[in-house]
């Protein structure tokens, strides 16, 4: 069976993926694809911790104008998002008519920046999602804790509650750092992007061969997921020690 | 720009068609996974943990692409050594449901591994007692208070899966993504279609979980739900 599916000669070539050009594509595309997870990362986690607190706001219509927004994120593919930004808002005559000098509109022109919008846009609405939860989750007696002590709320917020929320939120945004390492790979559905999944279809489309082309993609994003879980392993073990079941 | 709107509207129905049989694919791959998982041997419980790493450390993106275009060379290749000579080209909906029950699998496998975990081993053992057989066990007394323990997983997987079908688009498949491309490209009006689009998946979604809730009380019925112990 082995045989069949893998023949020894022509079909599978794996001399080809390690020559020099192509291993320099597959770079190139990695450093993109590791660029857009990292800045989506940073601009995603940056409004989620605003979203998280208006989701847990006294406000009504904030919760409500919040909720609205993550309800709609995480209910529509994020391929419609990126194509939302790419072909709509983009190519809208208005914009293109204004991105070569007027401010927030030049930044369309260029595809990395539509990209990362689309992907830290989803990713805060997922973000903020979990960390409302686990602000509404702080024990009650640790607020009341603090408030004793004679300490703002204000301070609380940000001295008791925060910390400790973002601690308690780390498994699982581990899952939702893979989810978006993964998700990236939707660049390559633009087409002036080359991340690495878009360097795998152009060494298939160069030399015809999807095995190896998606393979050796396949390879790199399960290393890198295999790092990240570690990392946040190493994290949960340093920042959630104080929650860990007593070792016997 | 009306004219395209009955087209879009069957392309969603491909969009169900294709999350429906994935999610079949899914379940069947799951409760295989998750029984080579618990069954204790070494070969199968060790296979069941590589698809389930290895599926769920590779974009979906990638895996389809790997299975709709590696696919058709290695079927290719296949036929060429069995002695026929013609091209074949992969259905796209086959590699699409293909590709998107396989990859859910992993996560099914994960979910169902839970909820069987999560039922006494004495119920099974009962059952034993009584002289049912394996099969039957499982499907008289494992299966059904599994569905309880798994709903929530369940859920979760199921919504993600829904969304994971706007990739067939990508691979040639007229599902609602497609058609929505194709019609803004004809209309130049791209907004428009892509948010109907987002709002035909948001009513999906926003219908699977109203069903999935009314499941989860109907099947969470004499379980004791403790709601005031925060005070």
């Amino acid at each position: 069976m082995a045989e069949l599916i893998w023949p020894k000669d022509p079909a599978v070539n794996w001399s080809v993926i390690f020559e020099p050009a192509q291993l320099q594509l597959y770079a190139e595309g990695l450093l993109t694809t590791l660029k857009l997870l990292l800045s989506s990362l940073a601009v995603g986690g940056v409004l989620a911790l605003f979203l998280a607190l208006a989701l847990n706001s006294r406000y009504r219509w904030l919760r409500w104008l919040v909720g609205s927004y993550t309800y709609v994120i995480r209910g529509t593919p994020l391929l419609i998002q990126v194509y939302l930004i790419y072909y709509g808002i983009a190519q809208l005559e208005w914009v293109q008519a204004r991105w070569d000098a007027v401010w927030p509109w030049t930044w369309f022109k260029d595809a990395f920046f539509c990209a990362l919008l689309a992907f830290a846009l989803n990713t805060a609405g997922y973000t903020a999602e979990m960390l409302a939860g686990a602000i509404r989750e702080t024990p009650a007696g640790e607020i009341e804790a603090a408030r004793a002590m004679g300490i703002s709320p204000r301070q609380v917020l940000w001295r008791i509650v925060m910390p400790s929320a973002l601690r308690r939120t780390l498994p699982a945004y581990s899952n939702e750092v893979v989810m978006m390492l993964h998700s990236t790979s939707l660049a390559s559905t633009v087409p002036a992007m080359l991340d690495l999944t878009a360097a795998a279809s152009r060494v298939y489309s160069d030399f015809y061969l999807p095995f190896e082309a998606y393979l050796f993609a396949a390879a790199i994003y399960l290393s890198i997921t295999f790092m990240l879980v570690g990392l946040f392993k190493w994290a949960e073990r340093r920042f959630l020690a104080h929650l860990a079941p007593r070792r016997t | 720009m009306l004219d395209y709107i009955p087209r879009i509207l069957e392309g969603a129905l491909l969009t169900v068609a294709v999350s429906l049989l994935s999610l079949a694919v899914s379940i069947v791959l799951g409760l295989l996974g998750a029984s080579a998982k618990l069954s204790g041997h070494p070969v199968l419980s060790a296979l069941a943990t590589v698809y389930t790493t290895v599926v769920r450390g590779v974009p979906e993106l990638v895996l389809m692409l790997l299975v709709f275009y590696g696919g058709t060379i290695g079927l290719t290749h296949l036929l060429e050594t069995l002695g026929h000579t013609e091209a074949v080209d992969i259905n796209p909906f086959v590699a699409g449901v293909g590709t998107i029950g396989f990859i859910y699998g992993a996560y099914m496998t994960e979910t169902f591994r839970g909820a069987m975990l999560a039922i006494p081993r004495g119920q099974m053992e009962a059952a034993w007692a009584f002289g049912m057989g394996r099969l039957q066990t499982f499907f008289r007394i494992t299966l059904p208070q599994m569905v309880r323990y798994a709903l929530p997983g369940f859920t979760n997987n199921w919504l993600v899966l829904i969304k994971s079908t706007a990739l067939v688009s990508l691979i040639g498949l007229q599902d609602m993504t497609y058609l929505a491309k194709q019609a803004s490209a004809a209309t130049r009006e791209p907004i428009f279609f892509f948010v109907f689009v987002a709002a035909l998946f948001l009513v999906y979604t926003s219908a699977s979980l109203w069903v999935l809730r009314r499941l989860d009380e109907r099947f969470s019925l004499g379980v004791r739900r403790a709601t005031s112990w925060q005070s």
